[in-house]
């Protein structure tokens, strides 16, 4: 029999879920639904969308912490600092305006698809997941919580309850380029999200560049982003190298070829850059 | 750690939560199944069956609702978090039962063809028009973007948002005279209820206690397989009422559109031929069907060898698809005129291609749906058809009935395009309903409409043409082979046409084309808009291109220079004294293709960066109505003792427009105004046979049986009150006048007169069957009575680092013979088109790949140019009023003008469609490495 469990608080949610391994976390519910297809009339949900305090974006300490029931409307239309831009970018291209209302970023993180847009813009931001569990709370990388295709390092009984993105200099800009087979509700092919932050004379003294869809989890590109430090924005797309590819590792599916997803990533690691400088000046 | 008791939590963890919610302004409280999707609960629970569902997804947004101000998908949404919201729908747009300001809007600009998206089109504009009150064109393509249209092509609806601006109004309705409708934008008659969102589908306006059907289907290419126990299966899962499988069909246990090769089963026995072929169908009350696990259905199934292309089917140790059918052969085709092969030799150039195209899904928002109810000894079917009465005759056979006793009701139709002509659930609803006694219904999943309905041909085609010197065309030959899937369908048709429309419409005196239509073990082939002559045309205009290159002529001259003209004999020998429109479509695009040249290489001059634009052309013809067999359409009319005209159009309306178009080609042939035509459906008890919405006949073939039958009831009546034959007819009431204007009106009260067995006391019933000859065994005869002409100007931009390609705009001139209803045409150029850009860009269907649509892609609002009609009327003396058909023609030269335009871009012709960004980025790579330009 299908079951609907609404919890008042994290702590209940928590409790729920490590007796219940049955229980689906329904947010969104824009993943839940297509994944379950018929199942979801035998299913058991567990709906957090209603717990205080897990909608919406508030700045703590050193990071900015967006709740786990916050969609990308909310982010989208929120007044963020420019370094939120690609972050943005990416939430106007999730779906299209249906899905953006309804899907939230945490979500999207937990999926888990190699093709999650919000995975590779919160990652070139350093993002941390919040995680709780029945022995409290706990965080981690974002790499290191997404672990593979549709896998991700939550322990039973867990539940994310944010995204903590970290704060970033003033003169910090940030991008997201996105490709697919048509312009809009679109599984990308390839997507890369770069973020730069500019030192006092205009150079750029940290970046951060992730790509997804070419591996099986979001890539950051921690060669090419060393060589950036110094670089002036308008000739960071001159810094990318073809090598820059070969921590990915692509496959071949319906929606590309590997050796395409490969060269068409560096292109737009090229043009993401561009559109940091873009916005730099 | 807080207490995990129910009593002191917020949990709801009840059977049934109850929600409370407002829905168009009313309140409702109900209780809910627990994971119900909101779109379910609307339809079922509250009955508002203007939310339409057509993935279950999120990737259509046909059902997409206004949620506490925002749109949203309601197929994601947990009814039972609903508890305090507040939903708008499409039905809470309507101002006092009158279509409202969007609504009235989208009807008045045909922005509602079949009007299964319409619902969630109205839903998504009205969320930005309360948050944007005067939006910009990009900003309503983004609102509209999570919302699929199948028919449109988007660019009314679009324009129908923006007349709903706070600064914009929407132009009244247009208005025709008597003797007038023929030629006037009238807004279509069916629209109303489109807009509103009250026009029943095959998933609406069920009868209570409906039992549901759900079909269980294979999962493998080939395999053998075994049922178990299904009385005990049945037993152990309460709420199951019956299990059909092929034992229970009372008739034959095959079915097929052409009759003497139909060869599909209902149910598949011991064999299963293709990926989603039904074994079958379990019927029950709607819950417990909801909640099955149809893993636990007692089959066994065991894997067999499976070919999936043709080329594996035609290796001699091939597994045979039917055993009837050496090497996989379901039918060949022929066209030859001259001597093709030695002409080819002394050509003075000749170029050659290969190309490929993949399935291509229907894609209707619409997934096939409908139910069916026994009355007495009879069985009435409402479902979503393209052939009613095509379906009633293979319909009786399954069931063992004589036709009579099937009544054929169709719904209204949330797309076609061809897939719909062949029956998909029909036998399902219909037996289950015969067996329980009890009303059963059934609505397709989505993947289950993708795996198990009919696609695209897909085809390997080879072609060589040749040309003199002169720039004149010589000669073509012409191989095609289609994968015709696992089951005949229509595969022998596009087997048939294609011979006849490979040379394109060009005058070409030594020509062979040849056809083979293959079974492998993949979903059935069948009608798909063109019936193959897109995918030939694809190959035939981009090697036209390359022709001409070698020649050194223009690209667009030389086509013209080619053009058939009347008194010039096509393929098949076939001469046509009048009517050949095709040089008129090509000049129309002159002065649009030099302009656009020339500002593609001035860009391409001055633009650094990656993008490079281009432009291409492409001609296309298409005969309208059956290859070389009869095909009328029966039209009855009348007037009723109460003063009631009644036209029975029989002609199944599925977004195109015959409603309107038959109706005013009607009143215009009998003189009353087209507002005063009462229409009486495609009901097969009551309306005449108008044959199938195909082939482009409608139009052409149905309008010419309206005419002929408002021409006969406009004489019986004139006669009747002595009236001359220019007299102005009118009804007053039940009063019929007839004024000539030389002496006192005639006049007659109707009230009193003894009406017939139809009720009408002036009646007229007449047949038009376009006249044709059969082709002989080289295919020369008169295969149609008239061919629709067009041509597609396509400007592209490339993006040469990606392979991504835009199309920029697309002119598309056509020679409708005589425009019905502008609007309406230009609707089926705009979604026809647009079908055309899916088929050259991004439209490929996988068998077990692609059942969805997030996989399978088809072009959204911001995949669309600006879409430029030129309609050309170079009447036709078969037509009514010259009109000829326009619904396939519309997508066949889209494909090859966007190729050509990539090419002209870049130099790289993609000739493996789709072209997607990576075989366009392939090609160019090629193109690089052997020294080529870009």
């Amino acid at each position: 029999m299908s079951r609907y469990l609404r919890p008042g608080s994290i702590d209940e949610a928590v409790g729920l879920l490590s007796t219940d391994a049955a229980l689906r976390i329904v947010a969104g519910g824009t993943d839940v639904y297509p994944s379950l297809g018929e199942a979801a009339a035998r299913a058991a949900f567990l709906d957090i969308v209603r717990i205080p305090g897990l909608r919406g974006i508030t700045r703590e300490n050193e990071a900015w912490r967006i709740g786990a029931a916050t969609t990308w409307s909310d982010v989208v239309r929120a007044p963020l600092p420019a370094f939120f831009d690609g972050l943005k970018l990416a939430g106007r291209e999730v779906g299209a305006i249906q899905i953006q209302n309804a899907g939230t970023l945490a979500g999207n993180v937990v999926n888990a698809s190699p093709a999650a847009d919000g995975t590779v813009a919160l990652m070139a931001l350093d993002a941390r997941v919040e995680i709780a569990g029945s022995d409290g709370r706990r965080v981690m990388p974002l790499g290191d919580f997404v672990t593979g295709v549709r896998s991700v390092a939550l322990k039973p009984g867990e539940i994310v309850t944010a995204l903590l993105v970290p704060d970033r200099p003033a003169k910090s800009r940030s991008s997201f380029l996105k490709l697919g087979a048509r312009r809009y509700l679109v599984i990308s092919i390839a997507m890369v999200s770069a973020v730069v932050d500019l030192d006092d004379a205009g150079m750029i003294a940290e970046a951060g560049i992730a790509v997804g869809a070419c591996s099986p989890v979001a890539r950051r590109l921690p060669a090419l982003e060393a060589r950036l430090v110094g670089v002036p924005p308008a000739q960071a797309a001159d810094v990318v190298l073809a090598s820059d590819a070969d921590v990915l590792s692509p496959i071949d599916d319906v929606r590309a070829r590997a050796g395409y997803r490969r060269d068409a990533a560096i292109t737009l690691v090229r043009r993401t850059l561009a559109a940091c400088a873009e916005a730099a000046r | 750690m807080t207490s995990l008791s129910s009593r002191d939590t917020a949990l709801v963890d009840a059977a049934e939560p109850r929600v409370g919610f407002t829905v168009d302004g009313k309140p409702h409280t109900l209780r809910v199944p627990p994971t119900a999707r909101l779109s379910e609960v609307l339809r079922e629970g509250l009955g508002i069956e203007g939310v339409k569902v057509g993935c279950d997804a999120g990737d259509c947004g046909a059902c997409t609702v206004i949620l506490d101000g925002e749109a949203v998908c309601a197929c994601l949404v947990p009814a039972a978090r609903c508890d305090g919201v507040e939903i708008v729908t499409v039905e809470g747009l309507a101002e006092a039962g009158r279509p409202g300001r969007l609504q009235e809007a989208f009807w008045r600009r045909g922005a509602a063809q079949c009007g299964i998206c319409t619902p969630g089109m109205l839903t998504s504009a009205e969320a930005l028009l309360r948050r944007t009150a005067s939006p910009t064109r990009a900003d309503v393509e983004e609102a509209l973007a999570g919302v699929l249209c199948r028919c449109t092509g988007y660019a009314k609806i679009v324009d129908a948002v923006l007349d709903c601006a706070a600064d914009a109004t929407t132009a009244p309705a247009v208005g025709a005279e008597v003797g007038a409708a023929v030629g006037a934008r009238i807004d279509r008659l069916d629209g109303r209820a489109k807009v509103m969102g009250t026009d029943a589908f095959g998933a609406d306006a069920w009868p209570e206690g409906t039992l549901l059907v759900r079909v269980v289907r294979s999962p493998h290419h080939h395999a053998a397989f075994a049922l178990g126990d299904l009385d005990a299966w049945r037993r152990a899962n309460p709420g199951v009422v019956a299990v059909l499988t092929a034992s229970d069909i009372p008739g034959r246990n095959i079915h097929g559109v052409i009759p003497p090769l139909a060869d599909q089963p209902v149910f598949a026995e011991r064999v299963a031929r293709f990926r989603g072929e039904a074994v079958a169908a379990i019927v029950g009350e709607r819950a417990a069907i909801r909640a099955l696990d149809l893993a636990t259905f007692p089959v066994t199934w065991s894997a067999l060898a499976a070919v999936l292309t043709p080329d594996d089917a035609r290796r001699p140790d091939a597994p045979l698809v039917h055993e009837t059918r050496a090497g996989n052969v379901l039918v060949r085709g022929l066209v030859r005129r001259g001597d093709a092969e030695a002409a080819l030799s002394d050509a003075d150039v000749v170029v050659e291609g290969a190309y490929t195209t993949g399935f291509v899904e229907h894609a209707y928002i619409e997934p096939e749906a409908g139910f069916a109810r026994r009355v007495g000894d009879r069985i009435e079917v409402f479902a979503c058809t393209q052939a009613p009465h095509m379906d009633r005759d293979d319909l009786a056979a399954i069931m063992a009935l004589p036709p009579d006793a099937v009544r054929i009701i169709p719904s209204a139709v949330g797309g076609g395009f061809g897939s719909k002509l062949d029956l998909s659930l029909q036998p399902f609803v219909a037996l289950a309903a015969w067996v329980t006694g009890r009303p059963a219904g059934v609505v397709y999943t989505r993947p289950e409409s993708m795996a198990s309905t009919t696609k695209r041909h897909p085809s390997a085609i080879t072609v060589r043409i040749g040309a003199k010197a002169d720039g004149t065309l010589h000669a073509m030959r012409f191989e095609g082979t289609f994968n015709t899937g696992a089951y005949a369908s229509w595969g022998p048709t596009v087997a048939n046409r294609v011979p006849v429309h490979a040379s394109g419409p060009y005058l070409v005196p030594h020509y062979e084309a040849r056809t083979a239509a293959i079974h492998t073990h993949t979903v059935p082939a069948g009608a798909f808009r063109g019936f193959g002559v897109p995918q030939a045309a694809v190959a035939q205009e981009t090697l036209l291109d390359e022709l001409a290159d070698a020649l050194g002529f223009d690209r667009l001259d030389f086509r013209i220079r080619n053009a058939l003209t009347n008194g010039a004999p096509t393929v098949t020998g076939q001469v046509f004294a009048q009517g050949v429109g095709i040089r008129a479509c090509f000049e129309a695009l002159v002065p649009h293709w030099r302009e656009r040249r020339a500002a593609a290489r001035a860009f391409n001059a001055t633009a650094g960066g990656p993008l490079r634009r281009g432009v291409g052309v492409a001609g296309m013809w298409y005969g309208c109505g059956n290859t070389s067999m009869s095909n009328p359409s029966t039209i009855r009319a009348g007037l009723g003792p109460d003063g009631r005209l009644v036209l029975h159009q029989g002609a199944v309306d599925i977004g195109q427009g015959s409603n309107t178009v038959v109706a005013q080609i009607f009143a215009d042939a009998l003189g009353f105004p087209v507002g005063q035509v009462a229409l009486v459906g495609a009901d097969t008890d009551l309306t005449p046979d108008a044959g199938k919405t195909s082939a482009s006949r409608q139009t052409f073939v149905t309008g010419a049986a309206a005419l002929r039958s408002g021409a006969a009831l406009r004489e019986t009546l004139l006669l009747r009150l002595n009236a001359g034959p220019d007299a102005r007819l009118s009804l007053d009431g039940t009063m019929l006048r007839a004024d000539d204007g030389r002496r006192d009106s005639a006049s007659l009260d109707l009230a009193g007169l003894e009406p017939d067995a139809h009720g009408f006391v002036f009646a007229a019933e007449e047949t038009f069957d376009p006249p044709t000859s059969p082709l002989d065994a080289n295919g020369q005869g008169e295969p149609y009575a008239a061919f629709g002409f067009g041509a597609h100007l396509a400007e592209v931009e490339v993006d040469v680092e990606l392979g991504r390609v835009r199309v920029l705009a697309l002119i598309c001139a056509h020679d409708v013979g005589r425009a019905v209803n502008p609007t309406l045409i230009e609707g089926q150029i705009e979604g026809g088109s647009a079908q055309g850009l899916g088929l050259a860009l991004m439209e490929e269907y996988i068998p077990g790949r692609t059942e969805n649509l997030h996989d399978y892609l088809i072009p959204t609002v911001g995949d669309m140019p600006r879409v430029t009609s030129i309609l050309v009327e170079e009447a036709d003396a078969h037509g009514p009023f010259g009109a000829k058909g326009i619904g396939e023609q519309v997508l066949i030269p889209t494909a090859p003008a966007i190729l050509n335009a990539i090419r002209d871009a870049t130099g790289v012709l993609i000739r493996d469609l789709p072209a997607t960004p990576g075989k366009v980025h392939a090609a160019l790579a090629a193109a690089r490495a052997a020294g080529a330009r870009p």
